[in-house]
């Protein structure tokens, strides 16, 4: 708190002094679909005849501008060129938005407004629809890391689960399309069930401060939206093919979307993936591939003050989870440690065997929107999310193609906002959200259930206000509150009922009492406040975000439940049903500079967790199957500092410099100890030559480095096997690696860009780890992908 | 400017009481709705559910041509919960003496108690069952049991003692190990039963 006074008051004291020709305009120039950023653009001065480029981030700066009104001629090679008008009074900012012809072939709308941002005082991450394109073949997660700051848990390489400075599963809410997505979060090897091909942007925002999507981002708030529909009559749309060397196979993408001037609009996507193996550089990686189909639509009418939109996706996700990673017991985890091979490695098939998931996320939303004078913006929404989790284990006998565990999560949400400018400088928004949610655990599968049937009601309000002081500064704050209560129904083992002491403490939850297990009805209820504060200051090129945030998190129930065998990470999880809410604190700054040539944006950040939830190893358990490593769940204070560098040079008309850096330390205070399965510091490094006179060819080259963690706390264990007493090293991280990869992209027509992406382009054998599957074998090897844009 | 600010004031003032008004009255029709959804969820309890593939008990029964029989018996009524299994050992080995081995798997959670030893005979060329003997123990076993690929199986074995010694003897039950295989070390797969035994040959 004393560092962000400090940085408040070096901030004031700060002047810029501006005379009558001396100001400066800060532009930055968008897509008017989706906000994604235009690069490359010209922007002329006409009465000076002044030009620069828009850079990386979409941005230009034109200094030596006197308080007067000039016109503006913008102009990117895939849109045509547009005029705008600027009145100039001292230093101003401005944003400008262009049709984009290459994602639709639209005219151009001039829109005057404000970008829509979730937040204003904290930073927010863009991934634009030209990054997203690269990654068609990939999943959301892989896209995500892409910015600096964000990481991945990976089961393999086709579950990828993002994590936002160290942090995930509950603790990271992804929005999808205004819908927050409800898809068994909170397990490590579920990944977000969203169809990257049907994201128009993906947003970050590293912290809690959008409170509007829930008091509970502990970690951040990830926002996939779909590309906006302009208000005209077009008919448009694109293809995307693309066929990877890695686990040969492709990906195709399809969207059209029909607009018309009255307002009405329909829009179409889907996508079909299909993988067989993927190799690491010396072997096959047996059961590792994918088959993903999605599907959505949309139909919508907007009427600019008013409009509706009925939104329905289909996601459909089957994968192989490599076969070497399904073991046994300690013991096998000694030999598949040991062994540098993994012991099951099989000819490349297309074949998704077990151990494998199924994962088909249904997601429908109605919402609408009126804007009323003297009130505002007041939006409806209702959605239904059905999340069903279906994963195989190898098993035996009869039950060989019954799934191990078969979850269904029913979500459904009311959300109402009212969102007003009050006056010119002060914009406030108002909510509440209601949810319902039903979990159901399939008796069918004879295996104890993971996750117990429980039903959960919530309701929430939120408030929050952004000023404008004037033009350098901005302040924020909001406050939200989130009641949650769950009624849940749990067969317990009474030996763990009774280990625990559960036996004495809760004896008139037990509802039944069959053979050696107890049926209980825990009936929980939790209440969550949350709030921020948080204000912009600019000064000349530089912006300083400062934001301060206090979100709380009710337990999952993965959390509170976990009661037995967890197969996929052949140890045993243990819940406790007492745990109380976790209580984050985060103060996170950012420094952004938007210079001609030179940019870059500094986010140091500092959060303090209260009741953190973590799984920790406590022992060994024996079985009759041998013995396991007994983890628990339980509550501490953790403590994370860290820091995310962007840096972007210019050093000629074509090529730049881009550099990145992620640094984050956790430490949990109670042991004293580092956090467990924290991200290493990791370094990106690209040199990228752009040419929009030369068929808009873009060629990159980038380094990955990713350095050994080397805080990591010590949780290898001892086992007693038939001959010899063994320690399992499951804790010591892998060494750090570099990867080189090269991306060229160029477009050989006007509505055709063709795309050559190598990812680990030297074959590196390399493990990392943050993947749960670094015991048994390497991530995968080179990967050349070939794609076709096709724009119509 | 002072007016204005003011003006924006009152006005705020104003547009936040209308505004309360309209978010009570959408609260309630939100809470309306939640109310009818959440009727719709009966209050029914969840079936329980019985692991299928749970083996508890573990029998290895050793019967020599004339003698007294060994018989190891190993019993986990609770899976992976926190009960330990329960390891008994009735008789003792004599020396030099040849004996005929037969293993036993049961789930006893199910009543009649199932025999998992069945679905593994069944299904004899994805499991194994292996005999790992102690150093300083003179016993030495021998397979008898084929799957249809006359890899081993071992449900039943023969085990022959040599002279008076004690240690311990593991039996190890893997499922889709490598076959064939040069022993514990080499076969992967995933264990289903691994449990040591205390014995003595006297």
């Amino acid at each position: 708190m004393r560092l962000f006074a400090l940085l408040l008051l070096l901030c004031c004291s700060m002047q810029s002094y501006s005379q009558d020709c001396n100001n400066t305009l800060y532009g930055s120039l968008l897509d008017i679909h989706d906000g994604s950023v235009l690069t490359g653009a010209t922007v002329i001065v006409a009465q000076t005849g002044v030009g620069v480029l828009t850079d990386l981030d979409g941005n230009f700066v034109i200094s030596n501008l006197c308080s007067a009104t000039y016109q503006l001629q913008i102009s990117h090679p895939s849109c045509s060129t547009k005029a705008f008008s600027v009145l100039i009074k001292d230093d101003t900012q401005k944003t400008f938005k262009l049709e984009h012809h290459l994602e639709s072939l639209n005219e151009i709308i001039v829109n005057g407004k404000k970008t829509n941002r979730a937040t204003k005082s904290i930073y927010e991450n863009l991934v634009d629809q030209k990054t997203i394109t690269t990654f068609s073949s990939g999943s959301l997660g892989d896209a995500l890391n892409s910015i600096s700051g964000v990481s991945s848990l990976n089961t393999g390489n086709t579950v990828v689960k993002p994590m936002i400075n160290g942090l995930h599963s509950s603790r990271v809410l992804i929005i999808n399309n205004g819908v927050q997505m409800q898809d068994q979060e909170w397990g490590a090897e579920h990944a977000p069930s969203i169809d990257i091909n049907a994201v128009g942007t993906l947003k970050v925002i590293k912290g809690a401060g959008a409170l509007q999507y829930g008091g509970n981002a502990i970690g951040g708030v990830v926002i996939a939206s779909a590309p906006k529909v302009p208000l005209l009559d077009s008919l448009y749309g694109k293809t995307i093919f693309s066929g990877s060397s890695n686990g040969l196979g492709g990906t195709v993408s399809s969207s059209l979307t029909r607009s018309n001037q009255n307002g009405l609009y329909t829009a179409f996507q889907g996508s079909l993936k299909r993988y067989g193996d993927f190799n690491a550089p010396n072997y096959n990686l047996s059961n590792t591939g994918v088959f993903e189909r999605n599907i959505a639509a949309t139909i919508g009418f907007n009427r600019i003050d008013y409009g509706v939109e009925a939104y329905y996706s289909l996601f459909k996700n089957e994968i192989g989870i490599l076969r070497a990673s399904h073991i046994g017991g300690a013991e096998d985890q000694v030999q598949a440690i040991a062994s540098p091979v993994p012991s099951i490695i099989n000819d490349f098939t297309y074949n998704i065997d077990a151990p494998r998931q199924d994962v088909t996320h249904h997601l429908a939303r109605i919402k609408g929107f009126k804007n009323i004078e003297n009130i505002g913006l007041i939006s409806l929404q209702y959605d239904y999310q059905q999340n069903n989790r279906l994963e195989f284990d190898v098993r035996r006998g009869s039950n060989k193609d019954k799934a191990s565990v078969d979850l269904v999560l029913d979500t459904q949400t009311l959300t109402i906002d009212v969102a007003s400018d009050i006056s010119e400088k002060l914009t406030t928004k108002f909510g509440i959200v209601g949810s319902l949610q039903t979990n159901y655990a399939n008796p069918e599968t004879g295996v104890r259930r993971l996750i117990p049937d429980y039903d959960k009601y919530s309701i929430a309000g939120f408030a929050s206000g952004n000023y404008d002081i004037n033009q350098k500064w901005v302040l924020e704050a909001g406050f939200r509150f989130d009641y949650t209560h769950m009624n849940v129904f749990k067969f317990y083992r009474r030996s763990f009922w009774q280990d625990r002491g559960y036996d004495n403490q809760f004896s008139d939850l037990v509802v039944e009492e069959i053979g050696n297990q107890l049926l209980v009805n825990p009936k929980l209820d939790f209440y969550n406040p949350s709030f921020t504060i948080g204000s912009k200051y600019s000064f000349g090129l530089y912006k300083l975000f400062a934001n301060y945030s206090l979100s709380s998190r009710a337990p999952n129930a993965s959390e509170q439940f976990s009661e037995g065998l967890h197969h996929s990470a052949s140890r045993i999880e243990l819940g406790d049903l007492q745990f109380t809410s976790e209580t984050a604190h985060k103060i996170s700054l950012t420094l952004q500079k938007i210079g001609e040539r030179f940019d870059f944006t500094l986010t140091p950040f500092a959060t303090k967790i209260d009741d953190f939830i973590l799984i920790e190893p406590t022992g060994i358990r024996q079985t009759i199957r041998g013995n396991f490593q007994v983890w628990e769940y339980r509550q501490t204070q953790a403590q994370m500092y860290g820091l995310d560098l962007d840096a972007n040079l210019s050093l000629t008309d074509n090529v730049r410099f881009v550099h990145q850096f992620s640094l984050v330390k956790g430490y949990d205070k109670t042991s004293n100890e580092p956090l467990i399965s924290m991200p290493a510091a990791n370094t990106l490094n690209s040199l990228v030559y752009t040419n929009p006179n030369f068929n808009n060819i873009s060629i990159a080259i980038q380094s990955n480095y990713v350095f050994r963690q080397n805080e990591f706390p010590n949780t290898n264990f001892e086992v007693v096997l038939p001959d010899s007493i063994q320690t399992v090293d499951i804790s010591t991280p892998p060494s750090g690696y570099h990867l080189l990869n090269l991306n060229i992209t160029a477009a050989i027509r006007p509505d055709m860009q063709v795309g050559l992406y190598v990812n680990n382009l030297l074959n590196t054998s390399y493990r990392n780890y943050l993947n749960r599957l670094r015991y048994y074998a390497d991530d995968v090897g080179r990967n050349i992908t070939l794609q076709l844009k096709y724009n119509y | 400017m002072k007016t204005l600010q003011l003006n924006s004031i009152t006005n705020f003032k104003f547009q936040t009481m209308k505004t309360m008004k309209t978010m009570k009255t959408s609260a309630f029709y939100a809470l309306l709705t939640l109310a009818m959804l959440g009727c719709s969820d009966d209050d029914t309890t969840p079936e329980i559910i019985n692991e299928d593939e749970l083996i508890t008990t573990v029998i290895l029964t050793l019967t020599p041509d004339s003698g007294d029989q060994v018989v190891l018996t190993t019993v986990d009524l609770d899976g992976d919960g926190p009960d330990e299994p329960v390891t008994t050992v009735v008789g003792s080995f004599s020396e030099n003496t040849q004996y005929q081995g037969a293993v036993q798997f049961l789930n006893e959670t199910e009543d009649p108690a199932e025999d998992i030893t069945e679905e593994v005979e069944e299904e004899a060329d994805e499991h194994q069952v292996f005999y790992t003997i102690s150093e300083g123990l003179n016993i030495t076993t021998t397979y008898v049991d084929f799957d249809d690929n006359d890899n081993p199986l071992g449900v039943n074995i023969t085990l022959e003692t040599g002279e008076a010694s004690s240690g311990s003897l593991t039996v190890t039950l893997r499922h889709e190990p490598v076959k064939p295989n040069d022993g514990l070390d080499s076969a992967g797969g995933e264990t289903d039963i691994a449990t040591s035994f205390d014995v003595t040959i006297e």
